[in-house]
């Protein structure tokens, strides 16, 4: 038993990093998110197709693809153009992990924000301008605070999702939750004990997420049947 | 000086034609009353009025002023809106959506706005829902906040789109006698309703539009007692039996 306790141990080390990339990476993404959103909404085609090519080539394209790319990709083409550029440079290889992650799930918020501001019933923007409010003052005052509780179990739901997408990082050097379990493989062999823990870790974060946002819904759903 | 001066107003969604030409003067003071088939283009032309609708052609000029895409959210400050659909805030107070308006887009202090709208609160007989949602609140009584909302703004004008359609009948007059108050109180209304009883007792001038024009126009007892016209009278017999 002892080697199985010692193996979830080992990759509960890698919670830390595991969980602040994902931290950066969900604001980083539910900020971009919205300015995509809004740019879908806008009247202008150009920035309507703009967020539609980006979202579409964010989800059409595996994470670690991005991954790599924006590690090691990027770096290449710039040292190609004479330009000597190392992310060591710019604080480490968790940086473009971080800025992945975040691109990445920005391309899913854009479509979870955009649905909520759609589900709020234009009577709401209508009666926010016809006090004056100009469009801008009216989404973040009125719209915006409603679709946010809508769309607050989609989101959550999208960081449950990013913590485990986050396993593809130790590919472009995060030692993060599964790159912990696979070091420590490589030199006990200890083959199951390790991935069974790093399995474990991943639930410790993953299934608390999941009942907090079972809660909420069912909060919400009570509420709104009571009012 | 006309208080609202509607000039050769058209509107189209694509093919249909819901405003045919409406030229009409609201004078200060005056309560207009537009009556209706559905779908005769009222709602419309109220909406045409503060730009929820942006015309397709035609000119409002409020207080002697034209309305513009350029000038429309200081325009709309002074136009109090209420909608048949209340369109509270839900995530706000009843008073925050009292003073969410003021504080923000006239820039007035917190605690002025507060002190107004508790003022208005008890004007519309709920003072006591300052701090509940309105989703605790009954239709009418959501009604009399929409208003109170509006009037928050000091509006030069109010528009009142089919204020009681959405309430349940016994609701209907605590919102109309609102209403009635603010007529008195010498505010410059146009109303969109149904409620024949109301328009005879309250308009200065009524209305009657049908197919996207105005049919017949002239005080409540000309349009609504004795009208010339065969759309009107058909109307009436269909609505006031």
């Amino acid at each position: 038993m002892g080697v199985y306790l010692k193996g979830f141990l080992i990759a509960c080390k890698g919670i830390p990093a595991t969980v602040i990339v994902s931290l950066i990476a969900i604001v980083i993404g539910a900020a971009f998110g919205l300015l995509l959103a809004l740019c879908s909404q806008t009247k202008s085609k150009v920035l309507q197709v703009i967020a539609k090519v980006y979202v579409d080539i964010v989800r059409g394209t595996p994470m670690l693809v991005q991954a790599l790319i924006m590690a090691y990709g990027i770096p290449w083409l710039l040292q190609s153009w004479g330009i000597g550029f190392k992310w060591d440079d710019f604080g480490g290889m968790a940086v473009p992990a971080v800025i992945v992650c975040g691109l990445n799930s920005a391309a899913y918020l854009s479509e979870v924000i955009r649905s909520g501001i759609q589900a709020i019933d234009k009577g709401q923007m209508e009666a926010a301008r016809s006090l004056g409010m100009s469009h801008g003052m009216a989404m973040r005052l009125i719209i915006i605070p409603q679709a946010i509780r809508i769309i607050l179990p989609a989101f959550a739901n999208e960081f449950v999702t990013l913590i485990k997408e986050t396993s593809v990082l130790g590919y472009v050097g995060v030692v993060e939750i599964l790159r912990r379990g696979q070091l420590w493989n490589s030199s006990s062999f200890e083959t199951f004990p390790a991935y069974i823990g790093v399995a474990l870790a991943y639930l410790i974060l993953t299934i608390p997420l999941s009942k907090a946002i079972n809660g909420y819904e069912r909060k919400v759903a009570r509420r709104e049947s009571a009012a | 000086m006309s208080m609202i001066e509607i000039k050769g107003l058209k509107k189209s969604f694509d093919d249909l034609h819901v405003l045919k030409g409406i030229d009409q003067n609201v004078d200060e003071g005056e309560v207009l009353c537009i009556v209706g088939p559905s779908g005769s283009g009222k709602s419309t032309m109220l909406r045409c009025i503060n730009r929820l609708e942006e015309p397709t052609s035609g000119e409002i000029y409020i207080d002697g002023d034209l309305v513009t895409d350029a000038n429309i959210d200081k325009m709309r400050t002074k136009m109090g809106m209420v909608f048949q659909s209340f369109n509270l805030f839900p995530h706000k107070s009843v008073i925050e959506n009292l003073t969410i308006g003021p504080v923000n887009v006239k820039k007035e202090k917190d605690s002025n706005a507060r002190k107004k709208g508790m003022e208005l609160l008890e004007r519309v007989g709920l003072a006591e829902k300052a701090d509940e949602y309105p989703r605790n609140l009954s239709g009418g009584q959501q009604q009399r906040v929409a208003i109170a909302r509006a009037l928050a703004m000091d509006p030069e004008v109010m528009l009142f789109d089919e204020p009681t359609s959405a309430l349940d009948p016994e609701m209907v007059g605590e919102v109309l006698d609102v209403m009635k108050d603010l007529a008195k109180e010498g505010m410059t209304m146009v109303v969109v309703t149904h409620e024949m009883g109301f328009a005879k007792e309250v308009a200065d001038k009524v209305i009657f539009m049908d197919d996207g024009v105005i049919v017949e126009e002239g005080s409540p007892k000309d349009v609504l007692e004795n009208p010339k016209m065969e759309r009107t009278k058909d109307f009436l017999s269909k609505v006031l039996i």
